[in-house]
């Protein structure tokens, strides 16, 4: 679908709007959500039932002072979140919306969004060096560790889609997954292994809990952000959530069918008139909508599930056990898909 | 009509990085500049519409070395640079100068033996930079070269524990 | 294509924009009263002793080169992983995947050295 560059922008503003909407309902999701795990209402007072509660804090972070350390280096201490901030939105330009609907469509998008994750590894390492503080230094170098750590399996874990497709095109690996009708084409159920993998390499790359070591609070106090307040402390709020969903988007998109229908061939041959009109485009953003949203809810579950790792196990995690099944895994698809092809 | 322009951006912005990272006096601010200097020679190669050498230097360069580097910037301690000794301008023209006849020199002798390299239209430069055509070339006349990539990387792993290891006790 | 990536540099030019307009309004909205005590590096209450630019393990720099090595190993196997089918079409698979195996196997000598020698333990 060839636009204008300017329809292009009002798509691009409309789904950087939709990313801040979504992480503010994220952080109320997560407050009420943790609140039922631990038998205890959440926020409940700002609005009905709360809603309005992230409203508020982000007025309250905006009304803030923005302390810097004396013995901090400013432009980088301000250049650590903004750059967090714009990886985390310029990455949801690469999702697929729905047939026909995505921002940036290149023939390598896959491994743009490798890229773009190796690249925020720099927010954090920054944050954590420009403050000059011992605890962001140390929630830094952890953080950075662990992140290209991880990266390695996520890679070769979208390397097993790649096999699968054919193609480093985030768009045509959606497609790939309509085989037959119903939903089993999904790649979960021809590489379960590497969703698995992919998975909980989202978790460590989103710094997410059991996965939260570079700000582990009981150690570290705030990790890289110990000493960032107001809007900038939000601004990383604010990354972290964007990127947990939008690690969600990813999650769906390789594995999980992306905008994909269950049982699409069918209701569309039960419904003729439904191809290629504007209604699927809405049911398919729907359907991504609500994959999406269950892998953030996983997301928030875990967070209030389950411990956080010592340092070293999660190093010996990354390296001893993911990465080599990562690519054990790989080679068993491309021996299997050989195999298959002889015959 | 758009590449010719944003050719001129990159090259100009990959330049003043280079040189922001020889003046700045800060180690990681010199780091930045190159990571700004390695972008902009990525957004070089999508001017000749090499889109996986491009991703592949930003994911290999920028997010991979560059991470060693800030690394070892940030194990080592290395302080601010002591106020180098550039304070008159005429060093700074003399260096620009010799430079320019050592560029000079260069151009003249390599176009008068003939090795001067030719400009890689767009069009080869995408052939050659897709992802398949690499593909077929490493697997097939280039396998060796491949492996031999493979025993260079073992290399230099076995090289990092080396020089790490007296530490671990 | 170059024109393919153009749209994810608008996106990216508009995310700039945003996170700009969130640093410059909580600059204009919010106080600016600074003292040396708030504007000190936090240290659980107390002075902070010396500066955060000390040493640090040099297993961190052990981390980030392998990490290298095998982050241009996964690099080498996209075109692979990208074009397998057409050389399964070509009736090249086996050969190709010989070639892919001997330079993983190579790879995986190093990972393994790198664990036994301890490289990688975090104690």
């Amino acid at each position: 679908m060839e636009l204008a560059w300017y329809w292009t922008a009002a798509v691009a503003f409309l789904i950087i709007n939709f990313l801040l909407v979504s992480a503010s309902v994220l952080v109320y999701a997560e407050r009420k959500v943790s609140g039922y795990i631990q038998a205890r209402p959440g926020p409940n007072r700002v609005g009905p039932f709360g809603f309005l509660q992230p409203f508020a804090d982000v007025l309250k972070l905006v009304l803030k002072e923005n302390i810097v350390p004396l013995t901090a280096n400013p432009f980088i201490h301000s250049l650590a979140p903004t750059l967090m901030v714009i990886i985390a939105m310029g990455a949801g330009g690469l999702i697929p919306f729905a047939r026909g609907v995505v921002i940036a469509d290149m023939e390598v998008s896959a491994l743009v969004l490798l890229a773009l994750t190796s690249i925020s590894v720099y927010g954090v390492t920054l944050a954590g060096w420009s403050s000059n503080s011992k605890y962001s230094l140390l929630g830094g170098l952890r953080s950075s560790a662990q992140m290209i750590s991880y990266e390695l399996s996520m890679g070769m874990a979208v390397l097993s889609v790649v096999l699968l497709t054919g193609s480093l095109n985030l768009v045509e690996m959606v497609e790939a997954q309509q085989v037959g009708w119903g939903f089993f084409g999904w790649n979960i159920f021809r590489n379960p292994i590497g969703a698995v993998l992919f998975i909980v390499t989202a978790f460590a790359e989103t710094n997410r809990t059991p996965f939260d070591l570079p700000e582990a609070e009981q150690e570290l106090v705030g990790g890289y952000h110990t000493e960032y307040s107001g809007m900038k402390f939000g601004m990383f709020f604010l990354a972290e959530y964007v990127n947990f969903f939008v690690a969600s988007f990813f999650i769906v998109t390789l594995f999980f069918g992306g905008y994909l229908l269950p049982f699409e061939p069918l209701i569309i041959s039960a419904f003729p008139g439904l191809a290629d009109s504007i209604l699927l485009t809405v049911l398919q953003i729907l359907t991504l909508v609500v994959k999406a949203g269950f892998f953030a809810f996983v997301f928030i579950w875990v967070r209030w599930t389950l411990p956080r790792f010592k340092y070293q196990q999660l190093m010996t995690l990354g390296w001893k056990y993911l990465l080599p099944i990562s690519i054990v895994n790989a080679m068993v698809i491309a021996i299997v898909l050989a195999v298959l092809n002889a015959f | 009509m758009i590449g010719p322009i944003l050719f001129s951006v990159f090259a100009v912005a990959a330049i003043a990085g280079a040189l922001g990272m020889l003046f700045s006096k800060n180690p990681v601010s010199s780091a930045l500049w190159l990571i700004l200097t390695l972008f902009c020679v990525a957004g070089l190669y999508l001017t000749l519409n090499a889109t996986f050498i491009a991703v592949v230097q930003v994911l290999v360069y920028a997010g991979a070395i560059m991470v060693l580097f800030l690394f070892v910037i940030m194990l080592l301690n290395l302080a601010e640079l002591p106020r180098l000794q550039t304070g008159d301008g005429k060093r700074f023209l003399g260096y620009v100068g010799a430079c320019g006849i050592f560029a000079a020199l260069m151009i003249t002798t390599s176009s008068a033996l003939g090795v001067l390299p030719e400009p890689v239209s767009v069009g080869v430069a995408a052939e050659t930079g897709s992802a398949l055509n690499l593909a077929t070339l490493l697997f097939t006349q280039y396998a060796l070269p491949f492996e031999v990539i493979g025993i260079l990387l073992l290399v230099a792993t076995i090289g990092a524990v080396m020089l790490a290891k007296r530490r671990f006790v | 294509m170059l024109s393919d990536f153009l749209p994810l540099l608008l996106m990216l030019l508009i995310a700039t924009g945003l996170a700009m307009t969130l640093l410059k309004a909580a600059e204009l909205l919010g106080p600016r009263r600074p003292n040396r005590i708030k504007q000190k590096a936090y240290e659980s209450g107390m002075d902070p002793i010396g500066t955060a630019r000390e040493r640090y393990s040099v297993k961190f720099y052990l981390v980030a080169m392998i990490f290298i090595v095998f982050d241009v190993e996964v690099v080498f196997l996209y075109p692979w992983a990208a074009s397998f089918d057409e050389f399964m079409a070509a009736g090249q698979a086996l050969p190709v995947l010989g070639i892919v195996f001997f330079f993983i196997a190579i790879l995986a000598i190093g990972l393994l050295y790198d664990i036994k020698k301890g490289g990688l333990e975090f104690d």
